[in-house]
């Protein structure tokens, strides 16, 4: 077992792990508190759709799946500021185009594609030096951007005491649901598109049944975030098991937990 | 300073096809008490957020149009300190599953954005605003755990604690029983005398609208009657803006 961790690839993984494990579940506090849960899912699939493209045009996956997730996410804010028709259907609409696209992308490519099977379930053993430095750069940005914690904090509790405030809310949703789309990209190698959503929402849940404040269900989701990534490798690596669906089931386990323990 | 608090000249708002708000004019001096009356839909909620400078921001259904000017302390609304305006929202349109304690609800009225360490110098004012509103053993109680009422009261220490020069209450007594109904006019009142801030509130209360105002508002998307409340609550303004009064239990002819 401890040998594995001499091998670069496994180093990799690990890193990767906890970076896409902090970032989603920093992110999915906020996610979770705005009610957009199904954002994920719709970003996920943007991101199918993105990856699509870029295996029917033979580049790197990644590159493409980035600003068409980005495009999306940026569509599907647009389309809730302008429209009363409620984040879900805003959502759906986008969720349903991407696949629609990523099937069409899909089919446009001849033979068979078992490449696409990796992003679907994920493949973090795959994970290369360019993935890490792309996961840093959004570890990064999104550490730089954490002074704006509390105004995204003012604007989740109560939209209009922040617009009364003269906060940038409408800007600020625009940037959050960027950061989103790059999270969900970063993390389709960990954990595959299909997962990506629990991914983001259950840290952040299991951290509102334990805690009482805003600031600790924050600092507690990415603790749960990060630590469950450990336990989810070594059962994956142990059971010869997806490493996304071990680290998910963890962190069900862990909000299972909680539902028993939480006062 | 002697720019009027607020001032609003033919101000209108329409959102879509439905006008909300047609040709408010007047003016509401420095120091004044206003109660704002009218029936549901009248667009009470949207004159306080047009003082707000957010009427714009909040509606998605349809595209909001606003003519005419309103003014706060002599600016537009959107160039006032949003220090100086304090606002009391109405407390059904919270969502009470977001985890935060009260006095953190307080201190954010204070930082204009959300705290993640309260420092020993905010939770001291914070906790001195809870007292003053009868709330002190609510400060670090979780916000869902809170009644209407409870919830009532910590709003306005989170509206006082940034000493407002204006301060706008949408329909504060909601939820309120009779004593803490009558606890908040006294709180109200007691921060009107000694800071000459001015307040707008909204009621349904009538008898609140006279007793403690010194004018009121009525209000059916146009302005129905504003004066000294004594002028303004007479039945004729009153059927005006509401249609049938019907029988009342609270005499509306009463001198205040």
């Amino acid at each position: 077992m401890l040998e594995a961790l001499e091998l670069p690839f496994i180093q990799r993984a690990i890193i990767a792990g906890l970076l896409v494990g902090a970032l989603a579940s920093y992110l999915g506090v906020l996610v979770v508190q705005r009610r957009l849960s199904f954002l994920g899912h719709g970003l996920a699939h943007a991101a199918f759709a993105g990856v699509a493209l870029g295996l029917l045009l033979y580049q790197e996956p990644l590159w493409v799946a980035i600003p068409f997730a980005v495009g999306v996410s940026l569509a599907i804010t647009w389309v809730r500021e302008r429209s009363s028709l409620g984040d879900d259907t805003a959502i759906g609409i986008f969720f349903a185009v991407s696949v629609a696209l990523g099937v069409l992308f899909m089919s446009m490519r001849e033979g068979f594609a078992p490449d696409a099977v990796a992003f679907l379930f994920g493949s973090i053993l795959t994970v290369t030096q360019a993935d890490l430095w792309v996961m840093a750069g959004i570890a990064l940005g999104v550490a730089l951007l954490s002074p704006l914690w509390r105004y995204w904090a003012y604007a989740t509790f109560d939209r209009e005491l922040a617009l009364a405030d003269r906060k940038p809310v409408l800007l600020h949703d625009y940037l959050l649901s960027a950061l989103m789309a790059l999270v969900v990209v970063a993390s389709v190698k960990v954990v595959g598109i299909v997962l990506i959503a629990a991914f983001i929402v259950i840290p952040a849940a299991t951290a509102r049944l334990l805690t009482q404040t805003f600031a600790s269900m924050t600092l507690l989701s990415v603790a749960i975030g990060v630590t469950s990534v450990i336990p989810g490798l070594v059962a994956s690596y142990i059971f010869d098991v997806p490493t996304g669906s071990a680290i998910v089931l963890v962190q069900a386990l862990l909000f299972g937990l909680a539902l028993l323990l939480r006062r | 300073m002697t720019a009027p608090a607020v001032q609003l000249n033919n101000f209108g708002v329409r959102f879509g096809e439905f006008q909300v708000l047609e040709q408010v004019t007047l003016e509401v001096p420095q120091g004044a008490f206003v109660t704002i009356l009218g029936p549901n839909g009248a667009g009470k909620s949207t004159l306080l957020k047009a003082l707000l400078g957010i009427v714009g921001g909040t509606l998605r259904d349809a595209h909001t149009s606003v003519s005419g000017s309103v003014k706060v302390f002599g600016h537009k609304p959107q160039d006032v300190k949003s220090g100086w305006v304090g606002y009391v929202p109405q407390v059904k349109s919270f969502d009470r599953s977001f985890p935060a304690l009260s006095i953190e609800v307080v201190v954010s009225g204070l930082r204009q954005s959300w705290p993640f360490l309260l420092t020993a110098r905010e939770r001291k004012k914070a906790e001195a605003m809870l007292d003053k509103v009868g709330a002190l053993h609510l400060a670090n109680r979780r916000l869902g755990r809170l009644s209407g009422g409870e919830l009532q009261r910590v709003y306005l220490a989170r509206s006082l604690i940034r000493e407002p020069k204006l301060l706008l209450l949408d329909e504060p007594a909601t939820g309120l029983d009779a004593v803490g109904e009558s606890d908040l006019y006294r709180h109200l009142e007691a921060y009107q005398r000694e800071s000459g801030a001015t307040v707008m509130m909204i009621t349904h209360d009538w008898e609140a609208a006279q007793h403690h105002a010194t004018a009121v508002l009525l209000i059916n998307r146009r302005v129905i009657g504003y004066g000294p409340p004594a002028r303004v609550m007479r039945h004729e303004s009153l059927a005006q803006a509401f249609g049938h009064v019907g029988h009342s239990h609270t005499p509306a002819t009463r001198e205040g």
